[in-house]
């Protein structure tokens, strides 16, 4: 087994809930609670899970926009979660993110040259030709091309500014991409192309990607390995094979059911009922347990361990037979 | 019986264009569209982005009348009465009342300063004349059918407090206050977890087989499309491309546009560590239409007709229409001699 690239371990995030006055009583959500998981050198890690179970967090952690609360990230056997700014600074180079809405990303007062270099020139490129070649380079590794380099960023197509975000963090050669649901705000046809030039890429220079989305089908597409993850928690985790032929937790199957596919006539599925909860610190028991079909008393009570139930498959449910 | 009640149509649009001014110009958002909706029927309308599918829906209720100029041509006939005629104060006896209309946004939809309670019941007593008492116990039923858990306890509260999932609910409970023959749903979905959406997409179509209410379902997704619709019309670049019934369209999809669209969905049956079918290009833009087909710019197979000559809509079965070249040979030879 490869050396892991990037290993979580036990990674905790709350944020405040309710300051509950002078005298109330202080709250605060956990958004990432008790999270573990490791990502391989060339892998696309694929995380999914609805709107506020974590994942955004997860990545943000990642590339140190965001502090833990505890735990320990990894990243090629250092704590970065635990550096100061000055010490982490270097790797920030390795470690880049994608967001879903790069235009609020760009300044939109620089053109688009302009923007690319000024990373360079952050990350210690004095040399203006070189920073020049650089980019052109990039653009056109993008699908970009030279005439882009004078345009501003409200100038491009929704397609293109991602393309733009995408050179963006590649310009710097990292080696973990966090991409944050990169394709959700994009048409299904200019998605397609995003998905591909992806794919290509990660190919050739070898990236490692950790890759968040709501959407199974784009997850399924690009990913080697797939966390499913609810209510700030990982509930299962195995390859992407693996995962779509025997999904094991209840939320991983009633995903599955729910995704709307034009060749698959959905039989009459049963939709979940209610919505994701908030948890809290004091949050017990299976993080599902509200709206899972097989709850048992047990659930209610202790939360499941994320164990491993057949190689390299794991999940945390108690209704699972070991 | 459903047989019958196809033979009249709750709305016709007969060649709709809706332009808007840019630059001195008038540029059609839609250009001649033309759409039949029965009763109890579910009709979805899929594209992307700048198709023209939200602006067709909002003149239906000629909602883009009060902020910008607007410049119709065509028809558009609710029970036979043409709405582009009709004088905008009239239309607020037919809004929220006859036809009904939710958003993709819920939470921009509603007011912030009123409660839930207050803003269903305000439907209620402006259209059906109810007193306040009457109309709180009509919000509560409404909300009920919803799914919403506590109706009581949810007509006290702020939309802000609700869930996206809840506040789409409410705006459901809302637009169908007044039980309307014609509810048009533009995005429902499209902003909620497919948990969420998968328990929208059922109420919706329950509510549709309870109350015959017809639907105008517009989406860029074409999986919500196969779950929910009776009949689907492609749209690009304000056009209708193909349109066909549900199983049809999607056994048999004709024009390159849907072919194109459909293909590139990642779908689950996918080839993994393959490159997904693409459409190369991207959409252009209003002031740049091509003069001949619409799509002939991103089209595999566009040729010099295409670039030159429109293309008519073709039956090419029963109820299953393209408009491309390919399909219309005929047409095809006579329209290059003629020109």
């Amino acid at each position: 087994m490869s050396e892991h690239l990037l290993e979580i371990k036990n990674l905790k995030k709350t944020f405040p809930l309710r300051n509950g006055g002078w005298f109330g009583k202080k709250e605060r959500m956990c958004a990432v609670d008790n999270l573990s998981l490791t990502i391989e050198k060339g892998e696309t890690y694929g995380l999914v899970g609805e709107s506020g179970c974590g994942k955004s967090t997860t990545g943000r952690m990642i590339v140190g926009l965001t502090k833990a609360d505890s735990g320990s990230i990894l990243y090629e056997g250092k704590d970065i979660s635990k550096m100061s700014e000055r010490e982490f600074r270097p790797l920030r180079k390795e470690l880049q993110m994608v967001f879903q809405n790069s235009l609020s990303a760009l300044n939109p007062r620089l053109r688009i040259g302009e923007i690319l270099e000024e990373i360079l020139q952050i990350h210690g490129e004095q040399d203006k030709a070189k920073r020049r070649k650089r980019v052109l380079e990039v653009l056109e590794k993008v699908g970009l091309s030279e005439e882009h380099y004078f345009r501003f960023p409200h100038e491009l197509s929704g397609g293109q500014v991602q393309r733009l975000g995408i050179a963006g963090a590649l310009i710097i050669h990292p080696k973990l991409i966090v991409c944050d649901e990169p394709v959700s705000a994009l048409d299904v046809s200019i998605q397609a192309q995003i998905l591909n030039m992806l794919m290509n890429l990660k190919k050739e220079l070898r990236l490692s990607l950790l890759f968040i989305s709501h959407d199974i089908g784009v997850i399924r597409f690009i990913s080697d390995r797939i966390g499913v993850m609810y209510l700030g928690t990982l509930v299962e985790e195995t390859d992407t094979e693996t995962l779509f032929a025997n999904p094991l937790h209840p939320y991983t199957k009633t995903l599955f059911a729910a995704i709307p596919d034009p060749y698959i006539q959905g039989g009459e599925f049963q939709a979940l009922t209610g919505e994701q909860p908030v948890r809290t610190e004091d949050f017990q028991g299976c993080a599902f347990y509200s709206r899972c079909p097989y709850a048992k008393e047990i659930c209610k009570k202790q939360a499941p361990e994320f164990r491993e139930v057949e190689p390299g498959h794991k999940a945390a449910c108690h209704c699972i037979e070991k | 019986m459903m047989e019958e009640k196809k033979n009249e149509t709750l709305l016709e649009i007969k060649e709709l264009k809706v332009s808007f001014p840019v630059h001195k110009k008038w540029l059609p958002a839609v250009d001649g569209v033309s759409l039949e909706i029965h009763p109890g029927e579910i009709t979805g309308i899929v594209g992307e982005s700048g198709s023209g599918k939200s602006v067709m829906s909002q003149s239906i209720l000629r909602l883009r009348d009060h902020d910008t100029a607007v410049r119709y041509e065509g028809e558009i006939l609710f029970e036979g009465e043409n709405l582009l005629q009709k004088p905008l104060f009239r239309m607020r006896d037919i809004r929220g009342n006859q036809i009904s209309v939710i958003f993709q946004d819920p939470l921009n939809s509603l007011s912030p300063v009123h409660t839930v309670g207050n803003q269903i019941s305000e439907v209620l007593i402006l259209h059906k004349q109810l007193s306040k008492e009457e109309a709180g116990k009509r919000s509560i039923q409404m909300l009920k059918m919803t799914g919403i858990p506590d109706p009581e306890a949810c007509m006290k509260k702020y939309p802000f407090e609700l869930s996206g999932g809840m506040q789409q609910r409410v705006m459901i409970a809302m637009a169908l206050a007044c039980e309307p023959k014609l509810l048009i749903a533009d995005e429902p979905t499209t902003a909620l977890d497919v948990t969420i959406q998968e328990q929208i997409l059922h109420l919706i179509r329950d509510l549709n087989e309870r109350l015959g209410m017809s639907v105008l379902f517009i989406t860029h997704d074409m999986g919500v499309v196969s779950r929910i619709c009776h009949s689907v019309k492609v749209m690009y670049l304000g056009q209708v491309v193909e349109e066909a019934q549900t199983q049809e369209l999607f056994e048999n999809p004709c024009h390159p546009y849907t072919q194109g669209l459909l293909a590139c969905i990642p779908h689950l049956r996918v080839e993994r560590g393959k490159e997904l079918p693409v459409i190369q290009g991207s959409v252009p833009s209003l002031s740049n239409i091509p003069e001949g087909c619409h799509f002939c710019t991103r089209c595999r197979l566009a040729d010099d007709t295409c670039r030159n000559c429109p293309p008519p809509l073709v039956e090419i079965s029963p109820g299953h229409k393209v408009k491309c070249w390919k399909y219309a040979d005929g047409a095809k030879e006579r329209e290059v001699t003629a020109s």
